[in-house]
């Protein structure tokens, strides 16, 4: 379980998150929608330690984000980056192979190479893992990233609008496959996606921020969650 | 297979021309007959070869460690004011206390050499990852506008001569006795490959390193005083050699990739290669004169790099 309390932050000087006190179960999808600008990204990267908030605590279970070391919350939460940052020439098995960091930090075990051909082949990317990423396509580069997170073997899964750049088929097997790693694997997923669609199809529980109650409000804040 | 065999190769022959070139004559036979040839081979021809594999592949492993740091293919330590901050710190010593043992040099060198390097971190950070050659050219005129204020400060203490030692490198003056600290090289560039992995993550930028437990910050300033204390021993016993740390970690990184637990040997050793045969160009073109290195891996690693930059890349490997 993902507890929030009291959460603020700051873009610049403009306020994005006011005060959120928010609970995100464990085991199940929770999808983060609403329209750009309204702190979903915002949110996922302060949970993902990348950014440290104005004030407010976030919990992953007993671990404290920003308390704890950043190691030991590696191999409890993985974040899926967005795809244009990658830029170095890897082959695909080589990029999920890194999502195996955390745990050998450096000195690769069998039980590693094991776990990176489990997420390569959950994946279907059997057939492009010694490409190199700068040959495949956004929606295969895409797959490969989030082997590379599935690799990590966390407990949680923080995705920040992983369907960007894929197609109608792609986003669907995207989307299922999201559902196969909770109710199979049991892992906890966080998406932040743009489209109630498929929020509405694939996740248990949405939080939706609007222009009249966004997520930075208190007001809006406890009617934000529902089933 | 055949192909992984080249490096070697090359470096096992070069290494072997090197000892047996030079303006005194010298043949397989009289090392084992004549005592004096045999001096030469152990207080000259030896230390020579170790300084100029060193100086190759410990620059190329800088290079390639600078190159994920700042995410761009186009720096290298020499010219984006690392090496220039080295001969900063040089300058400075020799101004400030003439008489200061190498170590003192040394030891101020690495430390000017980082500072200037966090400057252009500093900078290449805040440009657009999008223009990689905006980075780049921004590096030259860094590097420059901090080599041009060394040759200022030379000029104004009557040192211009002197600090074309640092900044030319060149052979010819290795002598055992007076290289030997530069095995502390070695190591650095040895201890670095211990964190190949963690370079690479940070190659792949801050989210992904975050997101894998590394710490950020500090993987970022160990890899920066890596590069800074190669380039200070590099320019304090042998001066500035352009060029093999920016060439060697992009045909490698062509060729086998970006991993660098995987490519880091191969680029040691394509460094060393390279070095060693630019050096042996430098002692057989005029012979008996020597030609500095530098000079002559400024014009082969031009070539090089025009070529890297007009050859297709590899599509699939």
């Amino acid at each position: 379980m993902i507890r929030i309390t009291d959460l603020s932050h700051n873009l610049g000087t403009s306020r994005v998150l006011h005060g959120i006190d928010l609970t995100i179960p464990k085991g199940q999808i929770t999808a983060l929608i609403g329209p750009n600008g309204a702190g979903k990204s915002t949110l996922l990267s302060l949970i993902a330690r990348l950014d440290t908030p104005l004030s407010g605590r976030i919990d992953v279970d007993e671990l404290q984000v920003g308390a704890c070391p950043t190691d030991v919350l590696a191999r409890r939460l993985a974040i899926l980056p967005q795809t244009p940052e990658i830029a170095p020439r890897l082959s695909v098995a080589e990029l999920v192979g890194f999502g195996r960091y955390p745990h050998h930090k450096g000195r690769p075990t069998p039980e590693d190479r094991a776990r990176v051909s489990d997420a390569i082949a959950l994946l279907s990317l059997d057939g492009l893992a010694h490409r190199s990423l700068d040959t495949l396509s956004g929606g295969q580069r895409q797959r490969a990233l989030l082997a590379m997170t599935v690799a990590q073997d966390t407990d949680y899964l923080l995705l920040d609008e992983p369907l960007n750049n894929l197609d109608i088929a792609a986003s669907r097997s995207l989307m299922t496959l999201l559902r196969r790693l909770c109710e199979d694997f049991g892992r906890t997923v966080v998406v932040v996606l743009h489209d109630i669609n498929y929020a509405s199809r694939y996740a248990d529980w949405k939080i939706l921020s609007t222009p009249s109650c966004p997520l930075g409000s208190r007001a809006g804040a406890m009617q934000l969650v529902w089933r | 297979m055949s192909r992984r065999l080249i490096a070697p190769l090359a470096l096992v022959t070069l290494s072997i021309l090197s000892l047996f070139v030079g303006v005194t004559e010298i043949g397989t036979g009289d090392v084992l007959r004549d005592p004096e040839a045999r001096a030469l081979m152990l207080t000259s021809r030896l230390p020579r070869l170790f300084a100029v594999l060193i100086t190759g592949a410990s620059l190329a492993i800088a290079g390639a460690i600078m190159q994920m740091l700042v995410r761009n293919r186009f720096v290298e330590p020499m010219t984006v004011g690392t090496g220039q901050g080295a001969a900063l710190g040089v300058l400075i010593v020799t101004i400030a206390a003439p008489g200061a043992p190498l170590l003192v040099q040394m030891t101020l060198a690495a430390a000017t050499a980082f500072g200037t390097s966090l400057g252009f971190l500093a900078i290449a950070h805040r440009m657009p990852p999008s223009q990689p050659f905006l980075v780049a050219l921004v590096g030259l005129i860094y590097g420059g506008i901090i080599g041009a204020g060394v040759t200022f400060v030379a000029y104004q203490a009557d040192l211009l001569q002197y600090i074309d030692i640092w900044t030319n490198g060149e052979f010819s003056g290795i002598l055992q006795g007076r290289y030997e600290t530069l095995w502390l090289a070695a190591a650095v560039a040895g201890l670095a490959y211990l964190a190949a992995d963690q370079f690479s993550i940070l190659g792949m930028g801050r989210t992904v390193s975050i997101g894998l437990g590394l710490n950020y910050g500090q993987v970022m300033l160990f890899g920066l005083a890596a590069v800074s204390l190669v380039s200070a021993m590099t320019v304090t016993i042998v001066g500035m050699i352009p060029f093999v740390g920016l060439v060697v970690p992009n045909i490698v990184s062509r060729i086998m990739g970006d991993d660098l637990r995987r490519t880091l040997p191969q680029i040691a050793l394509s460094g060393a290669v390279l070095v060693l045969g630019a050096d042996i160009l430098a002692r057989v073109l005029r012979a008996p004169y020597e030609m500095p290195v530098g000079t002559v891996l400024g014009i082969m690693g031009a070539a090089l790099f025009l070529w890297l930059l007009y050859r297709p890349a590899p599509r699939v490997r």
